[in-house]
């Protein structure tokens, strides 16, 4: 009615677009986020004239073809796998058993306990690099290479891990577990049996948040690796000669890889969800239209 | 039996506490011992050489000073550009919200260095963005966007942009709706709803993602790498420098020190005014 009296269309455009602003703005938003992965994406089809992969040249499907061509590129990806698989199991496990004494008990600490776990999180990446590196300097061993990289990588893993599984942990059902140790269960069997298979997809998630921090990071392993060199420092290397365009291929194939893992992540989730939803819902039936059933 | 009880959370915190304390808290101490050492590589010794300080700070004071001015604005753009978004998720995405999370963390699935470099790409005098942002005047007919502090600013906001929405996200997910209905039916405009009750139950989203934008923004020093020039140099840069080319050991250590006082004292203010729930909001559980 408005739009007739004042007449027409541009007062209509003008009403669309302030009604979908936000949602106009979201769209931007979403499209800068995935520019730059598109970006990486078509330069691997790239086939640069020089040593350089910034300006298009032509299509090709040869660094694809060469993706595992180049030996350095393959011995720094090996040993990031590597790190990375390492730093993830002994952060997921150190830092399950951590959330679970968090959430499950009280005790003296507990306060100092949650600051030792929200401190490393707060602190910029390259303090921690940079004092990692001060602490192996001044005590001269271990020296610097892939054990100095696990340990600072299972470091700023640990409270990550923590974090993750903390929250899974907050909405268990303790129920559970008594039901467990009434029918005779003894506690490591309660804790294999019950509690570990339920709180599994959060560890899982918690382990793959750690493995994606650990192949990413670059500031923390540039200080502290000595001559190893892990994807991202090959990376770092390659970029003052010209990075390889095998380098985006990588890139792309980790980007896959760990899309199918996330899928795989939340579908295992949702599928631990609906199990939990079996047990009969207590607050639907009351014990009182329980007992009725029976009666019936 | 109760006694066995108790002493199990120790066992449980035993591993990470004295990883976190072997490899995080103490490593700190050995850094500010090496901050307070004088003479070069190979005899260095330890003389509470608190003129490592005051150099750390008059010679490089332009470059904190850099620093904290990039990322303050990189968050603060963050912050406008992730409200809306996660405003967006949260209640007006419907079927499309899984896909618009997905595009959030799509960046953190390919290497920081390897996304940072591909905006190398991006901002290059030949590129067609750049072309574009000259063709409405933005950028000068001859200028350039690549090594300016802008192209520094517009790194860090993208590479830190999904810790800004993703705990804004969350903490918009959690608001009752009802709550903004009840608003409208006594009277609020559209306007005094979101002013008075969306935005302030996304206080702890704002002041948890402004944090993890800030302080991994405010030492990082990739972008300023690749995306600035000499002129565009912020600490980090600084401290890696000395550490692994010039090995000027204490220098550097002692500008890590003050980077991280520095970081603790904007923190402390910041959480003073916004409160502190939103960083230690679990302890509540």
């Amino acid at each position: 009615m408005r739009r007739g009296r004042s007449g027409g269309a541009p007062r209509g455009a003008w009403r669309w677009l302030r009604e979908h602003a936000v949602n106009i703005v979201a769209a931007l938003v979403v499209v800068y986020m995935l520019i730059p992965i598109a970006v990486i994406l078509v330069f691997s089809f790239n086939d640069p004239a020089g040593k350089y992969n910034f300006t298009w040249v032509g299509f090709t499907l040869s660094h694809w073809g060469n993706a595992f061509g180049i030996p350095e590129l393959n011995s720094a990806l090996l040993t990031s796998l590597k790190l990375a698989l390492l730093a993830t199991v002994v952060s997921t496990a150190i830092g399950t058993l951590m959330a679970i004494a968090l959430v499950r008990h009280r005790f003296h600490g507990r306060r100092a306990a949650n600051l030792l776990i929200v401190v490393p999180m707060a602190t910029p990446e390259i303090v921690m690099g940079a004092s990692l590196l001060s602490f192996f300097i001044i005590l001269g061993t271990p020296g610097l290479g892939f054990q100095t990289l696990l340990i600072a990588h299972v470091m700023f893993c640990i409270s990550f891990v923590v974090v993750v599984v903390r929250s899974r942990l907050i909405g268990f059902d303790r129920n559970l577990e008594e039901a467990a140790q009434d029918l005779g269960a003894t506690p490591l069997e309660t804790f294999r049996l019950v509690t570990l298979p339920l709180i599994m997809p959060g560890v899982f998630g918690g382990a793959l948040l750690a493995f994606a921090l650990s192949i990413d990071d670059f500031v923390i392993s540039n200080f502290n690796s000595g001559t190893t060199v892990t994807f991202p420092l090959y990376v770092y290397g390659a970029a003052q000669r010209g990075i390889p365009v095998e380098v985006n291929v990588i890139a792309m194939i980790l980007f896959g890889v760990t899309v199918l893992a996330m899928g795989a992540t939340v579908w295992q989730q949702r599928r631990a969800e609906k199990m939990s939803e079996v047990r009969p819902d207590q607050e639907a039936m009351p014990p009182v239209a329980i007992g009725a059933a029976e009666a019936a | 039996m109760a006694e066995r009880r108790r002493i199990v959370p120790y066992f449980l915190l035993g591993p990470g506490t004295i990883w976190l304390l072997l490899f995080f808290v103490v490593p700190l101490f050995y850094m500010g011992y090496l901050s307070l050492e004088s003479g070069v590589v190979g005899s260095l010794s330890f003389s509470w050489n608190w003129g490592n300080y005051s150099d750390a700070l008059s010679l490089y004071d332009t470059q904190f000073a850099r620093s904290f001015l990039y990322s303050g604005l990189a968050t603060l753009i963050c912050l406008l550009v992730a409200y809306p978004l996660a405003y967006t998720i949260a209640f007006r995405a419907g079927r499309w919200r899984n896909a618009l999370l997905f595009a959030v963390v799509a960046p953190f699935f390919t290497t920081y260095l390897i996304r940072t470099l591909a905006w190398e790409t991006i901002l290059s005098d030949q590129s067609p963005a750049v072309d574009a942002l000259r063709f409405v005047g933005l950028v000068p007919e001859n200028g350039h966007v690549l090594a300016t502090g802008g192209a520094v600013i517009a790194g860090l906001v993208y590479n830190f942009l999904p810790f800004m929405i993703l705990p804004i996200y969350a903490s918009l997910e959690q608001i009752d709706e009802r709550l903004v209905e009840a608003a409208k039916d006594l009277y609020a405009s559209s306007r005094a709803a979101f002013l008075r009750v969306t935005l302030p139950l996304s206080a702890p989203g704002i002041v948890a993602g402004t944090l993890l934008t800030f302080i991994p923004a405010t030492g990082d020093y990739v972008n300023a790498q690749f995306l600035g020039s000499a002129g565009n140099q912020m600490i980090g840069n600084v401290i890696q420098s000395l550490y692994k080319t010039q090995l000027d050991y204490p220098a550097a250590a002692a500008l890590s020190f003050v980077l991280m006082a520095l970081i603790m004292v904007v923190v402390l203010v910041y959480i003073r005014f916004a409160g502190s729930e939103a960083l230690m909001g679990e302890e509540n559980l």
